[in-house]
């Protein structure tokens, strides 16, 4: 199963928007497309927001994925956020202290804001640095 | 096979409730009642029944034992922590001298898990049988050890009962007293082992002490198909999730949100949780079963699973 990864660049942050379900069947493929996202910002040690606005349901397996993750970004000194939890999905990580673990933010708008005041302000007036692009 | 009983729900070490815990349950508790009437025995009932489990009952602290009550004359159990002391005083007050043959099934031997045989009560009354079973090869030397010197005042020669030990080879079914035990590896610090029983057309599945790596899905289809339409799935469920794979990540344990997933992918009908953390107290318990009944229904697939937290002296029916 292929899962698409919509990304754009902001300033320094890249903002990361999956969408659907990360569960047992789809969190491989949900870690194989994050993998080059990580690296990237690991290279280029700027932020990486996961916009989950668009994300209806994550399992432990997906839960995971979003562990690993952190602790490769913390080893290396960068920031993910897990931005714009929605109904479920925002319920799941408060049930499993996720949103104790993660950095994890009710909005992209307060991600950013965390991250990159720069991002902030060109995300607010809507002048963003580059086109949308999608990482497999 | 008729039921279950909880003897001990307890993960790594017994606990009790503090005089500050009473005084506090007992405050709330009238605090409930100011300005109603308690003039009778119902009015107190009615009082009770409103409050929740964590002010009018306790989870209790006895480590692991649970009786599978198979409807045959043996006695099936699991486990020997701290709860089989009263299990055993149960047992010898109810057949009230009898002899009797009593099925324990281990699933490891640590130390939480263990502490009860030297307390049991019809392991000193001759004409009982014991049998001990398990996978582990150490499983008799483990249990005699605990009993020498300097740990302990008397050894297994005080016992009066016959003591057997039977090893089960995992992965395998076993007939026994009428019941289909099946035995199977889990991920533990020196291994353990869950335990299926089947018989009457119903099936328990006691599954303790048992961590879920959840990038292996061989490993959960596995766990999948132990749990497969199982009535009762007793389920190791000591930390939160974000616990279990960050700071207590290969401690041996699993959390509610994996048994919720185990179970439904398992289409079993009843989750008990099981091996509290001996840190939570009452109130703590509650509001993890509170949460995990809250995930079981917004990921509900077409049919419900009943969730429950175990607490001492619980009697589940099956």
């Amino acid at each position: 199963m292929h899962l698409q990864i919509a990304t754009r660049r902001i300033a320094d942050t890249v903002v990361a928007r999956p969408e659907g379900r990360i569960d047992h069947r789809t969190a491989a493929p949900f870690e194989d497309a994050l993998a080059p996202l990580l690296a990237d910002a690991v290279a280029r040690r700027g932020p990486l927001v996961l916009d989950f606005s668009a994300i209806d349901y994550i399992s432990s397996v997906g839960l995971r994925v979003l562990m690993v993750a952190a602790r490769q970004m913390r080893e290396h000194q960068t920031l993910l956020l897990v931005a714009a939890l929605q109904g479920v999905v925002a319920e799941i990580f408060a049930i499993s202290r996720f949103d104790r673990v993660l950095v994890v933010t009710a909005t992209l708008d307060d991600a950013l804001a965390k991250c990159s005041p720069e991002a902030l302000a060109i995300h607010r007036s809507g002048n963003r640095s580059a086109n949308p692009e999608t990482a497999p | 096979m008729k039921g279950v009983r909880i003897w001990g729900c307890r993960g790594s070490l017994p606990v009790a409730l503090t005089a500050a815990g009473v005084r506090d349950k007992l405050l709330t508790t009238l605090r409930a009642a100011r300005g109603r009437s308690i003039a009778t025995d119902g009015d107190l009932d009615a009082i009770l029944a409103g409050l929740p489990f964590a002010v009018a009952g306790t989870y209790g602290g006895h480590s692991s034992c649970v009786q599978i009550d198979t409807g045959g004359a043996d006695y099936f159990v699991c486990d020997m922590g701290s709860g089989l002391r009263p299990f055993g005083q149960a047992a010898t007050a109810q057949r009230q001298g009898k002899p009797q043959t009593f099925h324990i099934f281990m699933s490891h031997l640590h130390w939480d898990h263990i502490m009860g045989l030297p307390f049991f009560v019809p392991a000193f009354i001759p004409g009982n049988r014991i049998v001990i079973y398990g996978s582990h090869r150490e499983l008799e030397s483990a249990l005699r050890r605990q009993q020498e010197p300097p740990s302990f005042p008397v050894d297994f020669r005080i016992f009066g009962a016959t003591m057997e030990f039977v090893h089960l080879e995992p992965g395998r079914a076993h007939e026994i007293a009428g019941v289909r035990v099946t035995t199977m590896l889990q991920r533990h610090g020196g291994d353990s082992y869950g335990y299926r029983f089947e018989s009457g057309g119903r099936t328990a599945v006691y599954s303790t002490d048992s961590e879920h790596p959840l990038s292996d899905p061989a490993h959960t289809e596995r766990f999948v198909a132990f749990f497969g339409d199982a009535d009762l799935v007793v389920f190791d469920a000591m930390y939160s999730l974000a616990d279990a794979i960050s700071v207590k990540a290969d401690w041996g344990h699993s959390s509610n949100i994996v048994g919720v997933e185990l179970c439904q992918m398992a289409n079993a009908k009843h989750l008990c949780l099981f091996h509290h953390e001996p840190v939570f107290d009452d109130a703590a318990i509650d509001a993890m079963l509170a949460e995990t009944r809250r995930l079981e229904k917004i990921t509900r697939g077409a049919t419900a699973l009943h969730v429950s937290a175990a607490f001492d002296g619980m009697d589940i029916a099956l």
